[in-house]
């Protein structure tokens, strides 16, 4: 893993500033949709051998949600971007 | 008598002696030894015992890499084991102990493995000691660790301090030999951030030991004035006595300062090691190459040493090895070595070497022996001479001598390269392993880039610090030195081992891994480089292989008819030399192992006499017991007794608190709960049950709305950061249409919960407004006056405790003063300050439910919350998911009361619930206990449980099973409300 | 008399020729066109599945395709813990059950791992901790494992070198059980790959899949390194991996992979006799047969295929270890390395059929997986026998997520860094 993450709002900085909560890559279902696309969503990862993004907490920084992409074999940090930016 | 002092050279400081022990015997040595090279100058050539045959070891290296001379220094909480002979700094007072012998060093009974070698070979222990099968725990197991280990740890705390600091530079340079000094040279004159990391006393590295000039001056002289001339530029930052210890991505280095490890008395003040987290963006990898031994019969006789590390003790230490040097070579440096020990006078018997012909520019008197190896050697506790064996002929003839220098030619110093899981590239040209493709920015130069000669290193550095700093916009002229040519350092082909040895030939020099050993592990199929390590441990000793591996992985190779680029090295991984425990742990020692957070009204319990209790990094106020109270029970259940009939005070400030803004805070708090919010009317608290997105419950707590587009969030205390950063998941990532801003109070707000039948009475005295029931019904929530509008606070009526209840919230800083005015205008009301113990006891008698019940594998219906989750909400985090066949099985565990059937009997949490005459397994596991305490108000033990079945079960009796300590009593199982079922109290 | 059978006779025999006389303990072999089995994964799940379908139910044309060198995923590359202190009835009666194998595991594959059940220990340190250690303890002890509770003096008194003193969160007591302790891991892969070869069963090193090839919703066979080999059944038993080797069968599992990193100290004389885990933070230890002091902690917390972990989580676990044991303040740390877990979303592990029906799934092992080898491999081999689950692994079904019944012990919910 990275050992330093840049934020777009505060720069570089070190990663134990963020906590990961995982794929980034999985959109929350419409609530009409059926437990198996649910079950997809809150369960099924691509947990891919290469490029992952995925989401990052700036919990001791400014508090936004980040959208990190990122190399899971050799853990270049390939792009940063605000989850909300994205969104 | 043979190894010795010289009368004059070195790197010494002849007029400062220093007195030192050694086993207890006491000894001297000069200001600028190790306690290697003072050991040697008092010839003491066997300082330790090897691994496994107990083998009597002498000093092999001068440097980190040293297998043998590990010593045991300092004593009680000082002690530190395994310490290398050659990384110590000789200072006043000084005791080595030598280790892993009994009774002493120069007898030693574990010697006697040697002779049971044959059964002891690689892996011995995965074929026996399996009959019969209880006799390995009981006999063989017991001997086998007594036996095993090097040094003894002690287990008294350790006096010293620690700490831990990050460094940021535009170009770190590792290790300050001629290629360090060189790229320092040429970085120093740039306006760039450089770091200078050398794991020596003295920069320098092999110029210390050298007799080469640059500049003119001895090498020595020249890298005392780079010292000079670098420590007065102020970009460059040098770091002496720190190892880079890993090597981790983004170029983050790890590296280990000893700050007070050379000092007779430790300063108090300062740290006696120093972790260093250093961020570079480019670095230069300059540690140099480690000099490999030979693999022959008897290698391992304490006098013989690497060629170079004779170079070291002879010119930088001014000690000579033994009086009849012998010389084993592959490559140059043995002939150098030999040309530096005629130079100081010491007799050079005879040079052997593998090679068909002599090196052209010896000129030296000792007898040259090419096409030639040494076949065994002998003596016991020092070398007493060789048998040499002529590769031609096979003949075979002995020379006597005292001391060997031994060269199997160079391997880079690799390591935080491959770190990073970069694998080396074998070179046949070079007869090494090279270090990787240079990556981020971090590049091997001179040595340890395979790069040998004096002048290519110092032109290698300069060069590839000026790329560097070319790379980062910082243009700079590389330093340029004159050095005489060295002779071609071309490296002959690796000669692995001797063929047919007498004895054993060591290859990992303290793990005792032989060659047989390697041969053995071939035949049997581990022949994988990897499986080959494990197997016989070659490389797992405490110098990880610096020395062994490349040897081994040579000697693989040839008995698997393959090429070391086939072999392929192990993996290379922190740390390059071994790091404490206290320096990675830095000041996160004791009390200091993790932050201490206090509540606004920690001073006021305290003051009120609270006994305080862990809960995460809180310190919360636990009970307060009154003068002649013996035992908290007593203080608890007069607490409890207290609210119930009178008043409490209890401070509930740790509980998480958020403010949520915005015109759809109540559209987003109606999504992150699973009941309804949207209606909820202003001034109004009520009751949320968060999910999370899998259909469990998550958190609880309070939310009012204080403004139509205001709302106030508590949570527990355990989830508090948690569902912050929940929220602000669910307002930036899955509703970022919604306008809403959060933002943590937490820290901002005393809050106190004021209980009991007398709690209004006592409110109504310092708050302005009408708290009648009427004007502030329950679950009212409304900002108010406080004692004439001195302090605004927010008034909330809720209760944990099922009494008539407020809480009371104010600006922390105030918290005091109000908590201290509400207790005083109290006192007529009887009321009593009163901790979490009682608000555990009387939120129990209430079927309240806390993290013991809410433990992330429960559903709203199993806590008799079912009818809460809105069925009319489209959308809320869970609702899909909670509709899972699992999640509404009949069968789940659900909340119930219980209690024992004989009030004189008592239970405890964790205890389970069985069917009464049931056997105890657990296919009748029914459940367990949750939560228990004993009420004041009943009289006996209660308790909350979860039990299959459970509301369908009330009345029914039960065995409360505790196995753990064979306890099982008969119990009730009830409705989880033990006191007030019906709410007057709260309603009053 | 069979020299290459490990007795004390015939170790002795071999001695006494220099040890000259062993032969390989497993052979080298080219993959047949067709195996009856073919198990994907030479780890010590794949070993041990391959070794009970032989011994147990009687399956020898089985082959184990590695794609590296035997035994080079977690099976080497863990901190050596066996123990069956699990909460939940999913779980417990599965781990008692390879407890109980690790018990007699080498007299039965004729191979010393040196099973040493020195006492697994856990300190708890509030009563919420104790609670729940009470309640963890009496499941045990239901499902007929071994518990102790013990309190503080008792500690004390098995492990008085603990910091009790001025500890941020003092040691309040323990649950102990004393039939856990450590294991050799490596050679654990190693008798097991003896025994299984020995039995006929065909290892393959440096044999990677590439694919999984079906035909008529079956499978085939594999696509690998070496060429096609045809199997009338496929077992995938590849944790750290399991994602990557399920999705060339389209199948999509409810695991991420994490890296775990684990240490080693330098050797030491006896320091440490048992087995203790922290309850204050995540840290465990016990001390090798050889010396070194063996630890680990959290795992770093995101997804990686790279075994190799990140410094901060080092630091953290050192802090951990010097709260627990203020002792090893000088001790030095020798060596860290990672291993990649299979995290799944209930931290509990998988063994099932798949929706295809001769493909078999051994996967999702979390922290658990080293403990679990012996009863892992009996358990799926008697799944790709029989094609029924045995009784103490019919709890790990893939489709418990979708339907609802997770086995999940610390009630982390479905995000995998959790568990």
């Amino acid at each position: 893993m990275a050992s330093l993450i840049t934020c777009p709002h505060c720069g570089v900085r070190p990663k134990e500033e963020f906590t990961i909560r995982g794929d980034a890559s999985v959109t929350r279902p419409s609530p009409e949709a059926d437990g198996e696309v649910w079950h997809a969503y809150v369960h099924l990862r691509d947990n891919p051998r290469g490029l992952h993004k995925e989401y990052w907490h700036h919990t001791s920084g400014c508090r936004r949600w980040l959208v990190v992409t990122r190399d899971t074999v050799s853990h270049d940090v390939i792009d940063v971007s605000d989850a909300g930016a994205l969104a | 008598m043979s190894a010795y002092r010289l009368s004059n050279g070195g790197l010494i400081d002849r007029s400062k002696p220093i007195d030192f022990k050694f086993d207890g015997k006491p000894l001297q040595g000069f200001a600028g030894d190790t306690l290697a090279s003072a050991l040697l100058a008092n010839d003491k050539l066997l300082v330790g015992r090897s691994f496994k045959y107990h083998r009597p070891r002498g000093l092999l290296t001068a440097g980190a890499a040293e297998p043998n001379a590990l010593v045991t220094l300092g004593q009680d909480g000082r002690t530190e084991t395994n310490t290398r002979a050659t990384m110590v700094e000789l200072h006043h007072g000084l005791e080595a102990r030598s280790q892993n012998r009994w009774p002493s060093l120069d007898h030693d009974i574990g010697a006697i493995n040697g002779m049971l070698s044959p059964f002891l070979g690689a892996g011995f222990y995965y074929k026996t000691f399996m009959w019969p099968a209880a006799f390995w725990e009981k006999l063989y197991e017991p001997i086998i660790r007594k036996a095993a280990g090097l040094g003894r740890a002690s287990y008294v705390p350790d006096p010293d301090t620690y700490e831990k600091s990050w460094a940021h530079c535009d170009l770190l340079i590792i290790g300050a030999g001629p290629t360090g000094l060189a790229a320092a040279l040429t970085a120093a004159r740039s306006k760039a951030r450089v770091i200078l990391v050398d794991e020596g006393s003295m920069l320098g590295g092999s110029l210390l030991c050298e007799t080469t000039e640059i500049n003119d001056q001895p090498a020595a002289e020249f890298a005392a004035q780079a010292i000079v001339e670098l420590s007065a530029a102020e970009n460059v930052q040098i770091l002496k006595r720190t190892t880079v210890v890993g090597a981790y991505d983004d170029n983050v280095f790890g590296a280990l300062e000893r700050v007070q490890k050379h000092v007779s008395v430790i300063d108090d003040n300062k740290p006696v090691e120093r972790f260093w987290r250093i961020s570079a963006k480019q670095a230069i990898l300059a540690t140099g190459a480690e000099e490999r031994p030979l693999v022959f019969g008897g290698n391992d006789r304490p006098g013989m040493m690497m060629a170079g590390a004779m170079r070291t003790y002879l010119n930088r230490f001014a000690v000579a090895p033994g009086k009849q040097v012998a010389i084993f070579s592959n490559g140059p440096s043995g002939w150098q070595t030999a040309r530096d020990l005629e130079a100081n006078g010491v007799d050079v018997v005879a040079i052997v070497t593998p090679e068909t012909a002599s090196n052209k520019s010896y000129q030296g008197k000792a007898r040259i022996i090419a096409n030639a190896v040494i076949a065994g050697t002998s003596g016991e506790k020092r070398l007493k001479g060789l048998t040499i064996r002529h590769i031609g002929s096979g003949s075979e003839e002995t020379l006597a001598c005292d001391a060997l220098g031994m060269s199997g030619g160079w391997s880079p110093i690799v390591h935080l390269a491959c770190h990073r899981g970069d694998k080396p590239k074998w070179s046949d040209a070079h007869a090494a392993f090279l270090p990787p493709a240079p990556r981020d920015g971090l590049i091997a130069a001179g040595g340890a880039a395979g790069t040998y000669s004096l002048a290519a290193c110092l032109q290698d550095g300069g060069t590839l610090a000026a790329e560097a700093l070319d790379n980062l916009g910082h243009s700079v002229s590389r330093a340029e030195f004159s050095t005489q040519q060295d002779e071609k350092a071309e490296m002959p082909a690796p000669f692995w081992y001797v063929k047919a040895p007498k004895g054993k030939a060591f290859v990992d020099f303290q793990n005792d891994v032989h060659l047989k050993d390697l041969g053995l592990a071939v035949r049997e199929g581990y022949d994988h480089v990897e499986l080959a390590k494990r197997y016989t441990t070659n490389g797992m000793a405490t110098d990880q292989g610096k020395l062994s591996n490349v040897n081994a992985i040579g000697i693989l190779a040839e008995a698997t008819g393959t090429s070391p680029d086939v072999v392929g090295t192990t993996t290379f991984r922190p740390f390059y030399t071994p790091v404490s425990f206290g320096a990675l742990t830095g000041s996160h020692i004791g009390a200091h192992f993790h932050p201490t957070r206090v509540s606004p009204l920690f001073k006021w319990a305290e003051k009120h006499g609270a006994r305080f209790v862990e809960t995460g990094l809180w310190h919360r106020s636990s009970w307060f017991p009154k003068e002649g109270e013996s035992d908290w029970r007593e203080s608890v259940d007069r607490e409890a007794k207290t609210v119930r009939s009178h008043a409490g005070i209890c401070d509930v400030s740790t509980l998480g608190k958020i403010e949520i803004f915005g015109s759809d805070a109540a559209e987003f708090i109606n999504r992150v709960y699973c009941n309804g919010f949207l209606k909820l009317p202003v001034g109004k608290a009520r009751y949320g049950l968060m999910l999370r997105e899998d259909g469990f419950i998550y958190d609880d707590g309070t939310t009012s709305r204080l403004g139509e587009n205001h709302f106030f969030m508590t949570t527990t205390t355990a989830f508090a950061a948690g569902v912050l950063t929940h929220l602000e998941c669910c307002s930036q990532v899955l509703w970022p249409d919604l306008d809403v801003r959060l933002v943590s109070v937490s820290d901002q707000w005393a809050q106190m919960a004021i209980a009991g039948p007398n709690a209004r009475k006592i409110l109504a005295e310092i708050v302005d407004e009408d708290i009648s029931d009427a004007a502030f019904p329950f679950l009212a929530a409304r900002e108010v006056g406080l004692s004439g509008g001195q302090i605004k606070g927010r008034l909330f009526r809720i209760s944990f405790s099922g009494e008539l209840a407020f809480e009371l919230a104010v600006p922390a800083g105030y918290g005091e003063a109000v908590a201290d005015a509400i207790l005083s205008l109290g006192e007529d009301h009887g009321i009593t300050p009163y901790g979490t113990e009682a608000l555990n006891v009387l939120r129990i008698e209430k079927g309240h439910v806390t993290h013991a019940e809410i433990n992330g594998t429960v559903t709203p219906g199993d806590l008799g919350f079912g009818r809460m989750v809105s069925a009319k909400k489209p959308d809320f985090i869970g609702r899909v998911m909670l509709q899972r066949e699992g999640l509404q099985a009949t069968d789940r565990l659900r909340l119930v009361g219980i209690r024992p059937l004989d009030p004189a009997e008592s239970f405890v949490s964790g205890s389970h619930i069985l069917d009464v005459d049931a056997a105890p397994t657990g296919a009748n596991d029914l459940g367990h206990v949750t939560s228990s305490c004993f009420s004041p108000h009943l009289g006996h033990t209660i308790g909350l449980a979860m039990v299959k079945h459970g509301p369908e079960l009330i009345g029914e009796e039960i065995v409360i099973w505790n196995g753990l300590k064979q306890q099982s009593i008969r119990g009730v199982l009830c409705e989880p409300v033990f006191v007030d079922p019906k709410g007057e109290k709260l309603h009053a | 008399m069979d020299l290459m059978r490990y007795s004390a006779l015939s170790v002795f025999l071999n001695a006494l020729r220099g040890n000259k006389s062993w032969g390989p303990a497993w052979r080298a072999p080219e993959p047949k066109p067709h195996y009856d089995v073919v198990i994907v994964g030479g780890g010590g799940h794949g070993l041990a599945t391959a070794y009970y379908l032989a011994k147990e139910f009687g399956i020898t044309n089985v082959a184990v395709l590695e794609k590296g060198w035997l035994g080079s995923g977690n099976i080497g590359r863990n901190t050596t813990i066996i123990r069956s202190n699990y909460l939940l009835d999913g779980n417990e009666p599965f781990y008692e059950f390879s407890l109980k194998l690790w018990e007699g595991l080498e007299q039965d594959f004729n191979f010393n791992a040196m099973v040493s059940q020195r006492g697994v220990l856990n300190l708890f340190h509030s009563d919420a901790q104790r609670d729940a250690y009470t309640r963890r303890g009496n499941a045990m002890l239901l499902q007929g494992a071994d518990a102790q509770l013990l309190d503080r003096d008792e500690v004390r008194a098995m492990v008085p070198f603990l910091g009790f003193d001025s500890a941020r969160f003092p040691i309040q007591g323990g649950l102990l059980q004393r039939r856990g302790g450590t294991v050799r891991h490596d050679a654990v892969a190693w008798g097991y790959a003896r025994g299984a070869d020995r039995r006929g069963v065909d290892i393959i090193q440096n044999c990677e899949v590439t694919g999984i090839r079906r035909k008529n919703g079956r499978v085939v066979g594999v696509e690998t390194s070496k060429g096609f080999i045809g199997c009338g059944k496929l077992a995938l038993t590849a944790a750290g991996n399991s994602t990557t080797v399920a999705r060339m069968a389209d199948i999509a599992l409810p695991i991420d992979s994490h890296v775990l990193q684990a240490f080693v100290s330098e050797g030491l004389k006896p320091f440490i006799d048992n087995v203790v885990t922290f309850g204050a933070g995540h840290f465990y230890i016990s001390q090798s047969d050889k010396g070194g002091l063996v630890f680990g902690g959290d795992i770093d917390g995101y997804n990686s295929y790279a075994q190799r972990g990140n410094l901060a989580a080092v630091e953290h676990v050192m802090e951990a270890g010097t709260a627990m044991i203020p002792g090893l303040s000088r001790i030095r740390v020798l060596r860290s390395w990672g291993g990649i877990m299979d995290m799944s979303m209930d931290g509990s592990p998988i063994i099932d059929r798949t929706h295809i029906d001769n493909l078999y799934l051994n996967a999702g092992w979390c922290y658990g997986g080293f403990k679990a080898t012996p009863a892992s491999g009996w358990c799926t081999a008697h799944l790709v026998a029989n094609d029924a689950p045995h009784p103490t692994a019919a709890a790990f079904r893939l489709d418990r997520f979708k339907r609802g019944y997770l086995i999940d012990e610390n009630g982390g919910g479905a995000q995998p860094n959790l568990h």
